[in-house]
């Protein structure tokens, strides 16, 4: 078993990370809010945690609950993202151009997550697939319709 | 300017704080003699750490012998960071904040506590700690007790000195215990031998 590192050490490790894919999930209005569900909710369950292997997963996946929890709340869904111009100021977000990220929150949320975590945050196929909480097949699929479709919106 | 990310984090500090969930809280001050660690937890100051140890290493040993809800959150060291600065600036013979003495066990927290009564300006020797600890004779596990004292400065291992006057030793290095003795009014300007 690996020890826990301070939790610091973890909110520096993945805070961009966890803003970036949020960003892409929920928009700019309410990544602020869902960062911190996350953190918290982290933060809370932290201690008990029993694998400190992949902490950046497991955040991952609790972001993705908090940013389905914000939709719920809402009660409609895809939920327009901010504004290109205003998503440029996130780090760690290509910079937008033609469209393209507008067209990425037009996307059913888990094409639009799928894409947000593999292009916005970098990661593999299996780590998308746990953050969504699905399987690697199925997290390819949603990754694929959604790049299918944006070529479409984009051509 | 704040990235959404920085303000995310300063949020979600605000209301870790508020909500109870920080075991460990830390911060680091200036000193004269470089950067200190401070960290805190609900019962007290638990660790300082000087300018020569690494920070790092103190958070990891803090996540593991206290509790892994380590966070950075110098609004909760407001008061020790005060005092200290005080201090420095020899404006403060006696410390006021509460202590936190998990991390010394058994006949080294005895040794620390009778340290920490030791007042300013006055030194003792390593063979009276041991004495008031409980064994005259363990005056070498006294004298690593000092080495060990997670909570240098505040409690002031700086003022027990070998029998007969020499300086011993200092987890800060030894020209810092000189600066702290002269500071207090201990030692002259020319370092004892």
């Amino acid at each position: 078993m690996t020890a826990l590192p301070p939790f610091q050490t973890v909110l520096d490790d993945h805070a961009t990370a966890v803003m970036s894919i949020l960003h892409g999930a929920v928009g700019r209005d309410g990544a602020e809010d869902c960062f911190q569900e996350t953190f918290l909710a982290a933060l809370r369950a932290y201690p008990k945690l029993d694998d400190a292997s992949n902490l950046r997963g497991w955040l991952l996946t609790i972001a993705q609950r908090k940013a389905i929890d914000h939709h719920r709340a809402r009660g409609r869904a895809p939920v327009p993202v901010a504004e290109p111009a205003e998503l440029a100021a996130v780090d760690g977000l290509p910079e937008p151009d033609d469209g393209l990220w507008e067209a990425v929150g037009a996307l059913p949320p888990k094409q639009r997550a799928a894409v947000a975590l593999r292009y916005g945050s970098d990661l593999p196929h299996n780590e998308i697939a746990a953050a969504l909480g699905c399987s690697p097949e199925a997290a390819r699929r949603s990754l694929h319709e959604g790049l299918k479709r944006l070529r479409k919106e984009l051509a | 300017m704040k990235t959404a990310t920085d303000k995310g984090v300063d949020g979600f500090r605000a209301r870790a704080v508020e909500e109870g969930l920080v075991d460990v809280a830390y911060a680091t001050t200036d000193s004269p003699f470089g950067p200190l660690l401070l960290a805190q937890t609900r019962r007290g100051l638990v660790r300082v750490g000087l300018p020569n140890q690494d920070s790092d290493d103190l958070l990891v040993d803090l996540a593991e012998r206290v509790s892994p809800r380590v966070l950075e959150a110098p609004g909760q060291l407001d008061e020790v960071r005060r005092e200290l600065d005080l201090y420095f600036e020899g404006k403060l013979d006696r410390f006021g904040l509460p202590l936190d003495w998990r991390l010394s066990g058994g006949f080294r927290q005895r040794v620390l506590r009778a340290i920490n009564r030791i007042p300013y300006g006055q030194t003792r020797s390593y063979t009276e700690m041991a004495r008031k600890a409980g064994n005259e004779r363990a005056v070498r596990a006294a004298g690593t007790a000092c080495g060990s004292n997670p909570i240098p400065l505040v409690v002031p291992c700086h003022r027990v000195l070998r029998t007969g006057g020499a300086l011993g030793g200092y987890g800060g290095g030894l020209p810092m215990k000189e600066a702290l003795l002269q500071l207090e009014g201990v030692l002259d300007e020319s370092p004892a031998s």
